[in-house]
């Protein structure tokens, strides 16, 4: 439902508005965290809107939270991208308990001396841009267990 | 099957690759077309079926042009698309409608049109903010997510697949990977048809241009124009052909093509490891023979951390063993198991839908002894392998002709 201006009483209304840049990240339900869709049968697990079940064609599926922590599994600085893309960034796969996240590495410099295979690291989410009416989209990334947040 | 049932490539040829401004993506499949039919002794008229991809125009129906070209004689047409493996996939359609006896001669062509193509994989949405977020696709994503959640580029997604190699088994490095590619720009000296025939030195090649660490600019595969066709028959029609014909077909001991089964992490970073390796386990079996049987190899290098990996899913050392086995120097032309004596992809270049045949061409040119200065002495049997992302993978075995 809309809210207006005058809906003060209301302390939502004074929080600004977010989404999450993709609908897997959970924003709303205590820390922020991931979701996948596990298969009911087989329990492979998958972030994007299913069919059904690569691994055991079964069609059932339950949304079960992913760790927020991890150890980076593989990674790669990107220095050439599509026009557009903010370069250098680290992109990487992060273990997070047996689930495996595609995710860039973050609050790190992007140079091979800071970034290493099997680091642990763990999820952190920030403001990606503001639509229109403010409302402002969150992504996330994955930092090591030792940055600091601002 | 009886060796009559055998499967034989009769003709085969690739064009020059590189940048053909003067040449539409036609003209160079026509090529290749009428000039792998030469080196086979036959014409369009001999041929029952014919298989052809060219990916940048998939729906342009590339089989139906070219005939309009070389020979329009009504025969079936099989316009197939299977992303980098689709040249394989055009010679293993062919062997298909061949060895189900419903043509006795097939045609395989693999074109690309690929100068200055620039970097791929980084395409989809673009990053333009919109007036309200408003989440769409298959990931409720409320814009694109290439740079935002990893990377879409090829170079990068490779570079992940060689770093995870090293994490898995440990004893790569930066300047590891940059030696894998110092090997192939020095084998592509002696390849003419080489788009790039520049040799490297490994501190030139870890000084160039970082395109996505640890892969540099002369570690990414190179793009560029080509074609490459192929005319494959039975052993039963070889036997009605020529001495000489007989003498240089090369016997397609193995065709096999995969894509990847489901495992976990498959669908988050491309796993092109265990389809090569399935694809690897099969031609083997199919062929009679082992790795160490292989006097070369032609394997898909499309980044220098690709061609690590791969080591290792041909089975060519032991599993795990992939830096051990560059490090022994293996796969120099001068080592054990030469690989991309050609110049791979990095240098010779990857003109995506001919790639595959490219790699065939290669290794039935050293089969045959045709292959001049950098012909592998006495080369009787040989491997060529190529990845499609998404993913394809094609393997096939060749074996010199005892004719």
């Amino acid at each position: 439902m809309a809210m207006t201006d005058t809906d003060t009483a209301d302390a939502s209304t004074s929080a600004p508005a977010q989404i999450p840049l993709v609908d897997y990240l959970v924003l709303d339900d205590g820390e922020p965290h991931l979701v996948a869709h596990e298969c009911t049968s087989c329990g492979a697990r998958f972030f994007d809107h299913r069919n059904g079940c690569a691994s055991c064609f079964a069609t059932d599926f339950t949304t079960v939270p992913v760790a927020n922590e991890g150890t980076l599994r593989t990674f790669t600085i990107v220095a050439f991208a599509a026009p557009g893309i903010p370069v250098p960034f680290v992109a990487g796969v992060v273990d997070c308990d047996g689930t495996s996240v595609r995710a860039n590495v973050v609050n790190t410099e992007p140079d091979p001396e800071h970034i290493t295979v099997g680091m642990p690291v763990r999820l952190t989410t920030f403001p990606i841009g503001d639509d229109a009416n403010g409302t402002a989209a969150i992504g996330f990334g994955y930092e090591p267990t030792g940055a600091v947040t601002q | 099957m009886s060796a009559s049932d055998d499967i034989w490539i009769l003709g085969i040829n690739m064009t020059k690759f590189g940048k053909h401004t003067d040449r539409d993506a036609v003209d160079l499949a026509a090529e290749a077309t009428a000039n792998a039919l030469a080196d086979g002794g036959v014409t369009m008229a001999d041929i029952g079926v014919l298989a052809a991809g060219n990916l940048m125009n998939a729906g342009a129906g590339i089989g139906q042009q070219l005939q309009k070209q070389v020979g329009q004689t009504g025969i079936p047409v099989y316009n197939v698309a299977n992303a980098c493996a689709t040249g394989a996939t055009a010679l293993r359609t062919a062997i298909m409608a061949v060895k189900s006896g419903e043509a006795e001669m097939g045609l395989a062509v693999g074109v690309e049109k690929l100068s200055g193509a620039g970097l791929l994989g980084g395409g989809g949405t673009p990053r333009s903010e919109k007036e309200n977020w408003e989440p769409s696709g298959r990931f409720g994503a409320v814009t694109g997510t290439d740079g935002r959640i990893g990377t879409n580029t090829m170079p990068g997604v490779f570079a992940q697949i060689g770093m995870e190699y090293g994490h898995r088994y440990g004893g790569t490095s930066f300047e590891l990977f940059a030696k894998i590619s110092e090997k192939n720009h020095a084998h592509s000296t002696l390849n003419p048809l080489a788009a790039y025939q520049k040799q490297f030195t490994l501190e030139e090649i870890m000084g160039d241009l970082m395109i996505s660490y640890p892969n540099t600019r002369p570690m990414c595969s190179a793009n560029c124009d080509g074609a490459a066709a192929a005319v494959v028959t039975t052993g039963a029609k070889l036997k009605t052909l020529s001495a000489e014909q007989q003498r240089r077909a090369v016997k397609v001991a193995a065709s096999v093509l995969t894509t990847d089964p489901w495992e976990e992490a498959c669908q988050v970073l491309p796993n092109v490891n265990t389809l090569t390796r399935n694809a690897a386990t099969t031609a083997y079996e199919q062929a009679g023979i082992g790795p160490e049987d292989l006097d070369l190899v032609e394997l898909h290098d499309c980044f220098a951390t690709a061609e690590l990996v791969h080591y290792d899913n041909l089975l060519l050392c032991p599993e795990g063993g992939a830096v051990d086995f560059f490090e022994s120097g293996a796969p120099w032309r001068d080592g054990s198991t030469p690989v991309n004596v050609s110049g791979g992809l990095q240098s010779k270049g990857h003109p995506i839908s001919a790639t595959g045949l490219a790699n065939i061409w290669e290794v039935c040119h050293h089969l045959r002894g045709e292959a001049g200065d950098r012909q592998i002495e006495g080369a009787r049997v040989g491997l060529a392998h190529v990845i499609g992302l998404g993913s394809a993978c094609g393997v096939h075995v060749l074996e010199r002709s005892a004719a």
